[in-house]
């Protein structure tokens, strides 16, 4: 059975595409048959990130509409090839997405084998959002840890409850996972900045992820290779981290601590 | 034991009355077209009772029923009738002959115990009016989200996030932090109350009257009971004091 897992967090510019990319990537890495699916019609990023802007012919809204079949528009990844990209279109809008279409795509991907279906979300709560999140199974609610970046989240979660096909259809409900991006646990020891604690006591759900604040996130997003990569980075290990939780694995949270900055680097500030 | 095919219960309804104030019907029919011109949809099919104290003479109930039903009315009965003739004629129309509470204690023909009976019905309605099963929400209400609990009382066994609202006719309580809106006794019950386990509420409203944010904040913070004293909310530390 495929595992359609949303991105999704309400406001903008927080990590949604970053987090897609970084753990569908990751998925596949573990061999796992994964597609990501760009609903972010019309501010098309994922293709981006992801280092395959170049190899984009057929979009996800020509799919629905029936313009290109799925395997032609499916862009296969170049390091793993258990990995699929499903870029949106540049020149439609939102309003191009049906629920009927979007269905049809989700089940034939299913057919394909495709283990995880990765859905990464736009921005805001209107059709675009409604789309990406209806038909979840499980949800990653990427937040920062800031008020406003919380209260949309919180927004996203009541809408996952009463909006998604699951909450419609009285079935199970939505299996919700909090992945905090941009944590710099110098800026929450100072006060500037909520903490892992203060973030779940107001959405008490549980924690998949605590992605610390990185350069290594600008620096893979600008070259188009997905920050788990980096396995020498401390965001790219977080998301490798989150991965493990994500498939049922049990892993210590890390990163939530200032680093000690050893004689060295406070010598040569490293 | 077979359950009985079929049951008798008193129940209560409100129904309109149309006071007749003259033997005029024309001059009723003229109104009552007035009246369903003004709302067409309020009045639609709606049941009505008249009431015919007023009329002294003789009246044509055929015709009454007529007009009443022409306008989308359904004729439920006539009441306060002044004599045994126009009950006769009445139901020759086809038109059931009711008694109100009060017309019954001043009955024409008064039965010795029945205006007691009345009252004592009447009183039992005081004592014990309908309760309504409290609504209870299980989890977080989130932000956007709106929870009415009507003609009851209202308890979340979970946090209400900010921007959210919880709204109750009844008392709220609430098991958890309260960062958005509570606003209790939404149709004036004034002895309504809010109880929390942690305050950190956008607003707080009892009967209408409400604190925001501020405000509260110089009030009030942790556990506690809100309750109304003189149209001014008062805070109570939720705490057992022996």
């Amino acid at each position: 059975m495929a595992k359609v897992i949303v991105v999704t967090s309400g406001k903008g510019g927080v990590g949604k595409t970053t987090s897609s990319a970084a753990i569908g990537t990751g998925l596949a890495l573990r061999g796992h048959k994964t597609v990501i699916i760009d609903f972010d019609i019309g501010l098309r990023n994922l293709d981006l990130i992801m280092g395959c802007e170049r190899r984009v012919v057929y979009d996800f809204v020509n799919v629905i509409k029936g313009e290109s079949n799925l395997k032609q528009s499916l862009i296969k990844d170049k390091r793993v090839d258990t990995l699929f990209v499903l870029p949106a279109s540049q020149t439609r809008d939102k309003d191009a997405l049906s629920k009927e279409g979007v269905a049809k795509v989700l089940e034939d991907l299913a057919e394909e084998g495709f283990e995880f279906i990765i859905c990464d979300s736009p921005a805001g709560i209107e059709t675009g959002a409604i789309m990406a999140l209806y038909f979840a199974d499980e949800a990653i609610v990427t937040t920062n840890p800031e008020v406003s970046s919380v209260r949309d989240s919180d927004r996203i979660l009541g809408m996952l409850a009463s909006k998604s096909k699951r909450a419609e259809q009285g079935l199970e409900p939505v299996k919700e996972h909090l992945l905090l991006t941009r944590y710099n646990p110098e800026r929450v020891k100072r006060g500037d900045m909520l903490s892992v604690e203060d973030v779940q006591d107001i959405l008490a759900i549980p924690i998949l992820g605590v992605i610390p604040e990185s350069p290594a996130v600008l620096k893979a997003s600008n070259s188009g290779e997905p920050v788990i990569y980096d396995s020498e980075s401390d965001a790219g290990q977080a998301y490798a981290d989150a991965v493990s939780r994500l498939i049922g694995e049990e892993m210590p949270l890390r990163f939530l601590e200032e680093e000690k900055k050893g004689l060295f680097s406070r010598l040569f500030g490293g | 034991m077979s359950q009985p095919a079929i049951e008798f219960k008193g129940t209560n309804f409100t129904l309109s009355v149309i006071h007749l104030q003259n033997n005029d019907l024309d001059a009723l029919n003229e109104k009552l077209m007035e009246k369903v011109a003004a709302a067409p949809s309020f009045f639609n099919c709606a049941p009505m009772v008249v009431n015919i104290s007023k009329i002294e003479t003789e009246l044509d109930f055929d015709k009454l029923k007529q007009i009443i039903e022409d306008q989308d009315f359904v004729m439920v009965g006539v009441t306060g009738c002044r004599d045994k003739a126009q009950k006769i004629s009445a139901r020759a129309a086809g038109i059931a002959v009711m008694t109100s509470g009060a017309d019954s204690k001043r009955a024409i023909e008064p039965q010795v115990k029945a205006p007691k009976a009345e009252t004592r019905i009447e009183e039992t309605k005081l004592v014990s009016p309908k309760r309504l099963a409290t609504k209870v929400v299980h989890g977080q209400v989130r932000s956007g989200q709106q929870v009415y609990a009507k003609d009851t009382d209202l308890v979340v066994i979970g946090s209400v996030s900010n921007g959210a609202e919880v709204i109750a006719d009844g008392d709220i309580h609430i098991y958890g932090t309260l960062r958005g809106r509570a606003i209790a006794g939404a149709q004036g019950e004034a002895n309504s109350k809010i109880y929390c386990q942690q305050l950190q509420a956008e607003l707080v409203s009892i009967a209408g009257n409400y604190m925001v944010d501020d405000q509260l904040k110089s009030m009030a913070t942790g556990s506690q009971s809100i309750s109304l004293e003189q149209d001014q909310l008062q805070f109570k530390a939720l705490t057992i004091t022996l």
